[in-house]
C-alpha cells in the first residue's frame, strides 16, 4: 500500500491563509509543503536573533538561533537543521535530537522518508548521523554522503590520510577512502567520488581515480580490472547485483559493467544513467554529436536533438516509458519515448509519470506563472507559487499544492477536468 | 588589427635585463622530470597530439609565416627587454615545434624547459591572437604544451595543489563543506547589523540567479560575499547560494591541462545550477573562471554554450544599473583607472560595459593606455599566479610593461574586476612601488549605492 493511498482525494480544494504570515513575521523563508498537502511550513524570524518554525496555524514551541533547511521528509515529518548558538542539531517535528554537533548539513532521506541521515563535523572531525546515531568513526574530511534505499546504511568518500598542505606527494599516494556507517575501505585511492549503494544496502560502489589519468568504479574497495580517463557516477542493478557506470575510453564516452563495456555505441558525453524498475532497461543522458543532445535506451539514441541540455530523466513504474526535462534554444519542454511536447516554458520541474505510466505531470513557468502541464496540456491549474504534483494511486487525480492570491492552496484535481 | 604605436615607456621602471627563465626550485617539476623516461615522454606526446589535436593546430602550425609581429603584443616580450625568446612564437619554437619537429623525442631536460615556458611565461592572454596578421592564437599552442606537460606529470607544485583541491573538494582552496555554509551564515549575520532584513538564501530551489563565486572569497575576502549579498538585496533579486559543492566557479585544472577534472568541477557547476532550477548563472568578479565556463569548460563537456544563462558581474551590475535597480547616491570621487581583463574583455568583450559602470559609479574616470582589447595582460591570469611564489619574480619582471602603463594613469585606485588580476596589480603595484588600492567593482558599488 502507498501511503499516498490514505490521503484525501475527495476535497477539492483546502486553504491555509499564508500571507498574513509576511506580516506576523520580520521574514519568512520560502516555504515548504508537506508530501499529502496538507500542511505548509516556513522558517520565519520571530525576535533580533531567534528562529522559528511555523507550520499551518502553529508555531514550534522553541525559538533557535539558526535554523535551515526545513522541509518534509518523504513520510511527512517535518525536519530543520538548528543551532542555540553553540553547537548544531536536527529538529524534527519540533524534538531535538539527542547529539549535538559543530556542524551539521546535507539532509539525506531515503525514499519512503522513514530514515533520514546528515553529514556532521566535530572538533574539525567529519561522519555522518543516521536516525540520532552517529558513526563510531570520523574523518580528516567528508563528501559524497549517501543513504542506502533502505535507509539503514549511510556513506561517504572520506580522507583518511593525513595531507600536510600542498603536500602533492602525499595525495598522489592516496589519500582518500569510502566509508559505509563509519567503517572504511582498507584501499586508498588519489580520489574517491560518488558513491551508490546496492539495492538492499549490503554493498557499496564508488568512482575512484588511481593516478591522474586512470580511473574505474571500486566496489567494497574492490576495484574493476580495467580502468578509463574518466568515469561518472555508477548505479547497481535493480536486482542483479552488477554495477553500471558511464566510462570515457579512448575520448568517448560509453556504458559499462562490471568494467567491461556494455554498450557498443561511443558518444561525445554520457551521464545520469539509470535503470528502468524492474531492471530491464537502461537510460542515459548522452551527446552522439558535439553539442547536440538526447536520451539513449539501453544504449541506442533517440531521435530527437536538443542544443542546450537534458536532465531529469526518469522512467515509468512499469518501465515501460522514459520522460526528461529538455532544454533548447533557450526555453524548456518535456520530453516522452522521444516526443517532445510543443509547448515550451521558461522552466519545468521534473516530469512526474501517473503510476500506470500512461500520463505525466508537471510544474511548469511561464513570464513568472506557474502552471500545472499534463500531457502537453496546460491546465488552467495555476499560482503564485506552486510545487510538483502527486498522481493518486488509481492515476485518477492529482493534487496540486500552490499559492495563489495570498493563500495556499491544497487542490485536487481530476484527470477529466484537465484533459476534459 | 594593431593598435597605433604605444607611448613612451617611463623612465622610473626599467626594463629587465635579457635574461633566459630565472632558476627556480619547484618540487612538483622536478619530481615530475625525474620520473620521465624517453619513452614515456615520446608516447605521452604522441598520444596527446594524435588523439586530442586536429585541424586547428595544424591550420596554425601550417600558416605561421614566422614573422614575428606577435612579438610586440607580448608583455613578457616587452618587459623583458624584447628577449625574443619571450616572443610568443619563440615560445612556441621552444616547445611545440621541436616536439613535433623530433616526434616526441626529447629529454626530460627539455621538458622541464617546456614545463616552466608553458606555465609561467604565457599567461595564454591572448593578446598576440589580435596583433598576428592571420590570427594565430599561440595561447590555444601553449594549452597543447601544458595538456602535455601535465600528462607527463611536470607540473609547478602549487598549481598541482589547486588542481587537487578542485578534485578532493569542488573548490580551489581546500574549503570544506561545513567552512563554505558557516562562512555564508556569518556574512549574513555580520550583514543584518546593517541590514537587518537581508539575506543570503541557500539553496532556494526556483530563484531567478544563482550567485557563483571562487573559492578565494570563503578563504580570505569573505567580505566580498557581503557586499554581494547587500548589491543583491538592495537590487531586490531573486538569488540563491548553493550550499552543496558546484558553488565554486573557479578552474585551475583548465590551466593546468587536466581536463577530466576541468570536466568534473564544470559539470558540478552546471549541475548545481539545474538541480536549484535557477534562471541563470551570475558569476563574481572572476575571469578565468568566466573562460572555464562559458568557453573550455563547457566544450569539453560537449556543450557549445553554457546550458544555463551566465552572466558575469559586469555583465549584471551593468543591467542593475542600466535598469535602476542600483542607484548611485554619490559617485566615487577619487580619480580611477580600469584594467581590462583578457578573460572577459579579449575573451568575451565586456569592455563597453564595464566603462559604463565605472563611469556610472565613479566621478572621474582615466583610462590607461593601451586599453580595451589592447590591454595588457596583469601576468596573473592564465594560472601563472597560482604557479605560486617560486615565479613571482619571472612574473614581476614580465610585468615592468603593465608597471609603467598603470604609472602613466597618475592614477591611486585601480578597478580590476578579476580575481587573478586583482592580485597579480597588486603585486605589480607593490614591487614597483606603484602605491595602488586595487578595488573590485562590488567595493564601489557597494560603497556609492544607494542602501
Ligand atoms: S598569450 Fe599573452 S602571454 Fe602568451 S605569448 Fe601571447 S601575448 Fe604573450
Ligand atoms: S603567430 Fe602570427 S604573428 Fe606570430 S609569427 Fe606566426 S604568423 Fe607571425
Amino acid at each position: 500500500m502507498s501511503p499516498c493511498d490514505s490521503w484525501d482525494w475527495e476535497t477539492e480544494e483546502k486553504r491555509i491563509p499564508f500571507s498574513r504570515w509576511q506580516t506576523q513575521y520580520q521574514w519568512v523563508e520560502s516555504p515548504c509543503v508537506a508530501p499529502d498537502g496538507e500542511s505548509i511550513a516556513a522558517v520565519v524570524r520571530l525576535t533580533e536573533a531567534g528562529f522559528g518554525v511555523r507550520v499551518n496555524d502553529r508555531l514550534w514551541t522553541q525559538m533557535f538561533e539558526k535554523a535551515w533547511h526545513l522541509g518534509f521528509a518523504p513520510d511527512g515529518r517535518l525536519v530543520a537543521i538548528v543551532s542555540d548558538g553553540e553547537t548544531w542539531t536536527v529538529a524534527v517535528d519540533s524534538r531535538l535530537w539527542e547529539h549535538r554537533f559543530d556542524y551539521i548539513w546535507r539532509p539525506l532521506f531515503c525514499p519512503q522518508g522513514s530514515h533520514m541521515a546528515f553529514a556532521f563535523q566535530q572538533d574539525r572531525q567529519y561522519g555522518m548521523i543516521l536516525d540520532d546515531h552517529p558513526w563510531p568513526n570520523t574523518f580528516a574530511n567528508i563528501s559524497a554522503m549517501n543513504l542506502s534505499p533502505d535507509g539503514l546504511h549511510t556513506s561517504a568518500s572520506v580522507q583518511v590520510k593525513h595531507l600536510p598542505a600542498g603536500d602533492i606527494f602525499a595525495f598522489a599516494q592516496g589519500a582518500f577512502s569510502a566509508a559505509a556507517d563509519g567503517q572504511a575501505w582498507p584501499a586508498t585511492f588519489m580520489n574517491v567520488w560518488r558513491g551508490c549503494f546496492s539495492p538492499d544496502g549490503a554493498h557499496l560502489a564508488a568512482e575512484v581515480r588511481l593516478s591522474p589519468d586512470e580511473y574505474t568504479i571500486a566496489v567494497d574497495g574492490e576495484q574493476w580490472p580495467h580502468t578509463f580517463t574518466a568515469v561518472w557516477e555508477p548505479r547497481f542493478h535493480p536486482h542483479g547485483g552488477s554495477v553500471t557506470a558511464p566510462v570515457r575510453l579512448d575520448g568517448c564516452w560509453t556504458l559499462a559493467r562490471d568494467g567491461r563495456i556494455e554498450w557498443r555505441r561511443n558518444f561525445v558525453q554520457c551521464w545520469q544513467h539509470q535503470y528502468s524498475p524492474n531492471g530491464e532497461h537502461i537510460a542515459a543522458i548522452v551527446c552522439p554529436e558535439y553539442g547536440r543532445w538526447t536520451v539513449a535506451l539501453d544504449g541506442k539514441p533517440w531521435r530527437l536533438r536538443v542544443g542546450d541540455m537534458i536532465t531529469d530523466l526518469s522512467f515509468s513504474a512499469d518501465g515501460r516509458h522514459v520522460a526528461a526535462a529538455v532544454k533548447n534554444k533557450n526555453t524548456w519542454s518535456i520530453a516522452v519515448d522521444d516526443l517532445c511536447w510543443h509547448h515550451r516554458f521558461d522552466r519545468v520541474w521534473p516530469p512526474v509519470f501517473s503510476p500506470d505510466g500512461w500520463h505525466v505531470a508537471i510544474k511548469a513557468e511561464k513570464e513568472g506563472r506557474f502552471a500545472l502541464v499534463v500531457d502537453d496540456v496546460v491546465t488552467p491549474v495555476s499560482g503564485e507559487v506552486m510545487w510538483s504534483p502527486c498522481f493518486s494511486p488509481n492515476a485518477e487525480k492529482l493534487l496540486v499544492p500552490l499559492i495563489r492570491d495570498g493563500s495556499f492552496v491544497r487542490r485536487i484535481v481530476s484527470m477529466g477536468e484537465v484533459l476534459g | 588589427m594593431a593598435e597605433p604605436a604605444e607611448k613612451t615607456p617611463l623612465e622610473s621602471i626599467p626594463l629587465a635585463e635579457p635574461a633566459t627563465a630565472l632558476p627556480v626550485a619547484d618540487a612538483g617539476i622536478e619530481a615530475g622530470v625525474q620520473a620521465l623516461t624517453p619513452r614515456t615522454i615520446a608516447d605521452t606526446v604522441r598520444r596527446v597530439l594524435g588523439a586530442e589535436t586536429g585541424a586547428r593546430l595544424k591550420a596554425y602550425l601550417s600558416t605561421c609565416t614566422h614573422c614575428g609581429l606577435c612579438a610586440q603584443a607580448c608583455h613578457f616580450y616587452l618587459s623583458n627587454a624584447h628577449d625574443p625568446s619571450y616572443a610568443p612564437i619563440g615560445k612556441i619554437k621552444h616547445t611545440l615545434w621541436e616536439l613535433l619537429k623530433r616526434k616526441g623525442q626529447v629529454s626530460p631536460e627539455f621538458i622541464r624547459q617546456a614545463s616552466l615556458i608553458a606555465y609561467t611565461q604565457c599567461n595564454m592572454c591572448r593578446r598576440c591572437a589580435i596583433y598576428c596578421p592571420l590570427g594565430i592564437d599561440v595561447a590555444y599552442m601553449i594549452s597543447v604544451v601544458r595538456r602535455i606537460c601535465r600528462a607527463l606529470g611536470v607540473t609547478p607544485l602549487y598549481l598541482q595543489d589547486t588542481v587537487n583541491s578542485h578534485s578532493a573538494t569542488h573548490n580551489q582552496m581546500w574549503v570544506k563543506a561545513d567552512e563554505w555554509v558557516d562562512t555564508l551564515q556569518w556574512q549574513e549575520e555580520d550583514a543584518r547589523d546593517e541590514i537587518p532584513e537581508l539575506r543570503i538564501p541557500l539553496e532556494k530551489e526556483g530563484a531567478d540567479i544563482m550567485y557563483s563565486i571562487i573559492a578565494p572569497e570563503p578563504k580570505f575576502q569573505a567580505g566580498l560575499i557581503y557586499k554581494a549579498a547587500v548589491i543583491m538585496h538592495v537590487a531586490g533579486v531573486d538569488w540563491t547560494m548553493p550550499a552543496r559543492p558546484g558553488w565554486d566557479n573557479s578552474d585551475m585544472a583548465m590551466y593546468s591541462g587536466d581536463y577530466d577534472i576541468m570536466g568534473r568541477i564544470k559539470r558540478f557547476h552546471f549541475d548545481t545550477a539545474a538541480r536549484l532550477r535557477v534562471k541563470k548563472i551570475v558569476m563574481g568578479e572572476c575571469g578565468h573562471a568566466f573562460r572555464s565556463v562559458y568557453d573550455t569548460g563547457n566544450r569539453w563537456l560537449g556543450w557549445r554554450m553554457p546550458p544555463i544563462e551566465t552572466q558575469h558581474a559586469i555583465d549584471f551590475y551593468y543591467d542593475l544599473l542600466t535598469s535602476g535597480r542600483i542607484k548611485v547616491a554619490r559617485k566615487y570621487e577619487e580619480p580611477v583607472t580600469l584594467h581590462d581583463p583578457c578573460n572577459i574583455v579579449r575573451g568575451y568583450g565586456l569592455h563597453e560595459k564595464a566603462r559604463y559602470v565605472v563611469n556610472a559609479l565613479c566621478e572621474h574616470f582615466v583610462e590607461m593606455t593601451p586599453n580595451r582589447e589592447y590591454n595588457y595582460c596583469c601576468g596573473a591570469g592564465g594560472g601563472v599566479i597560482n604557479c605560486g611564489p617560486p615565479y613571482k619574480q619571472t612574473r614581476m619582471r614580465g610585468n615592468s610593461v603593465k608597471a609603467r602603463q598603470l604609472e602613466a594613469t597618475g592614477v591611486k585606485v585601480l578597478i580590476a574586476p578579476c580575481h587573478n588580476c586583482h592580485s597579480g596589480l597588486e603585486d605589480i603595484s607593490q614591487h614597483y612601488h606603484l602605491g595602488l588600492e586595487v578595488k573590485f567593482l562590488a567595493d564601489i558599488m557597494y560603497e556609492v549605492m544607494e542602501k
